[in-house]
């Protein structure tokens, strides 16, 4: 039970001959590698395999193995939809529904229609990527690799760009960098801040916000699990069963973060291109 | 350990790898790009047809339920039209009936009338010629019976019809006389 729940982490090696290490033992081995760190994040030096010379490491297979999933599921769902659903297609038709009335449209009324492919992709693939952190045999958040929340961001940042000068040209500018009804003084001091955040700091704070909420959530799991294998014997079973017990709490925990911290980046993204749609004023 | 020490300062989390942006980006545009272009539009156009065919189900509905109410109101009307002419009919009919009675009452007591009238005619006639009959017999037999009597002929004929009506008229006087007395007598 212990090596299973270990598995997931990394920076874990067992080094007693007879593969029991734990603290509290009498083999006076540990870890051999550092603890759950920032280093079980980074796989450029274990690739799984090379195509084209190309090592490809499980981040970047499992994004592959998203787009895939993603595509197949949504394919069976609405490639020939019926008028009346069943199945697939119901549950499917429940996501499209939330992510266009509750997301699209709460934020930018009936104009958001246009941009609820885009709001509908990436709230399943950012979702789908944080629950990769729940898939047994997989158990690692892919958004917690910061390109992929950054790649996101940046696609973001283009596109209520896009949408706020189209709609307003130059204009967007002041949509972007003076906020109605504050008195020309502390413009001044504000509009240079508005301009910096919204322009230069949001795709940051998006990327970061997502990429952070999984990092530190799997370093949790991993640490706790890491705690309840290493804590496990006679005499540090109570250390143990409480470390297990919040490793199970916390991957609970987690799947609601995933969720959540989905839908608030595709929210965040429904609020920018709002700004960006709105009437000028 | 030392290699451990190494990567760990080289690995930088914040510090994305270009690999990973571009395989990233490059799988998201995919996938934009099929629910953008196929998946997508194929749900909303069933979605709004869906819409579509509840809407018209519920407009044929209310179509039919309007015509149901218009079939009904016609009955109504139709029914109370019916009522109306039935009652119209009665009322005739009655009005008809007592009509007939009255006029076949109005034809019956001039019936009965005529009846009477002529019937009364018939009795003042026949009256009237039995009275002229009895005038002359009783002439004659007053005559033969005072001649019988006084044994004295009164054959002349002037002198004989003189007498008589003279007789016949005091008669006739005291007769009148003894009629009004009775019908005096019945008035009071």
């Amino acid at each position: 039970m212990s090596l299973s729940l270990a598995a997931g982490v990394s920076g874990l090696r067992a080094d007693g001959g007879d593969g029991s290490c734990h603290l509290f033992g009498n083999n006076g081995c540990g870890f051999s590698h550092v603890a759950p760190s920032s280093e079980d994040f980074d796989f450029s030096n274990r690739p799984w395999f090379h195509i084209a010379g190309y090592g490809v490491t499980k981040p970047v297979l499992l994004v592959v193995l998203i787009a895939v999933a993603m595509i197949s599921f949504f394919w069976v769902a609405f490639n020939k939809p019926k008028m009346i659903p069943s199945g697939v297609q119901n549950v499917a038709e429940v996501a499209y529904l939330f992510v266009r009335d509750r997301m699209a449209r709460d934020s930018m009324g009936t104009k958001g229609d246009k941009y609820v492919p885009f709001l509908f992709s990436l709230f399943f693939f950012v979702w789908l990527m944080n629950v990769m952190s729940f898939v047994p045999g997989v158990q690692f958040p892919v958004s917690s690799v910061y390109a992929f929340p950054l790649a996101l961001a940046i696609m973001v940042w283009l596109t209520y760009m896009y949408a706020g000068f189209k709609q307003h040209g130059a204009g967007y500018f002041r949509v972007l960098g003076v906020p109605s009804g504050v008195p020309l003084g502390i413009l001044v001091i504000l509009t240079p801040i508005e301009l910096l955040s919204n322009i230069l700091i949001r795709p940051f704070t998006l990327g970061i916000r997502l990429f952070a909420n999984m990092f530190a959530g799997h370093l949790l799991i991993a640490t706790f699990s890491a705690g309840a294998w290493y804590m496990f014997s006679v005499k540090g079973i109570v250390f143990s069963g409480a470390s297990f017990t919040m490793a199970i709490v916390m991957t609970g925990f987690e799947l609601f973060i995933q969720a959540l911290q989905a839908y608030i980046f595709v929210m965040l993204t429904a609020s920018y291109l709002a700004g960006a749609l709105e009437e000028a004023h | 350990m030392t290699s451990a020490t190494v990567l760990a300062s080289e690995f930088n989390p914040i510090v994305p790898k270009g690999d990973e942006l571009v395989i990233g980006t490059i799988a998201f545009l995919i996938i934009f790009t099929i629910f953008w272009k196929k998946l997508l539009p194929n749900i909303k156009k069933t979605l709004d047809e869906r819409t579509d065919a509840i809407e018209g189900g519920m407009k044929r509905a209310e179509e039919a339920q309007a015509a149901a109410a218009a079939l009904q109101e016609e009955y109504q009307r139709n029914l109370t039209e019916a009522r109306h002419e039935a009652a119209k009919i009665t009322q005739h009919a009655r009005e008809q009936g007592s009509e007939i009675v009255a006029q076949l009452r109005g034809e019956g007591q001039e019936q009965r009338d005529n009846l009477v009238a002529s019937g009364r005619a018939q009795l003042d006639a026949d009256a009237a010629a039995t009275r002229a009959a009895l005038k002359g017999d009783l002439g004659t037999l007053a005559v033969q019976l005072a001649s019988k009597i006084v044994g004295e002929s009164l054959e002349d004929e002037a002198r004989q019809r003189g007498t008589v009506d003279r007789f016949l008229a005091e008669l006739e006087a005291k007769a009148d006389a003894q009629a009004s007395q009775s019908t005096a007598k019945a008035g009071a």
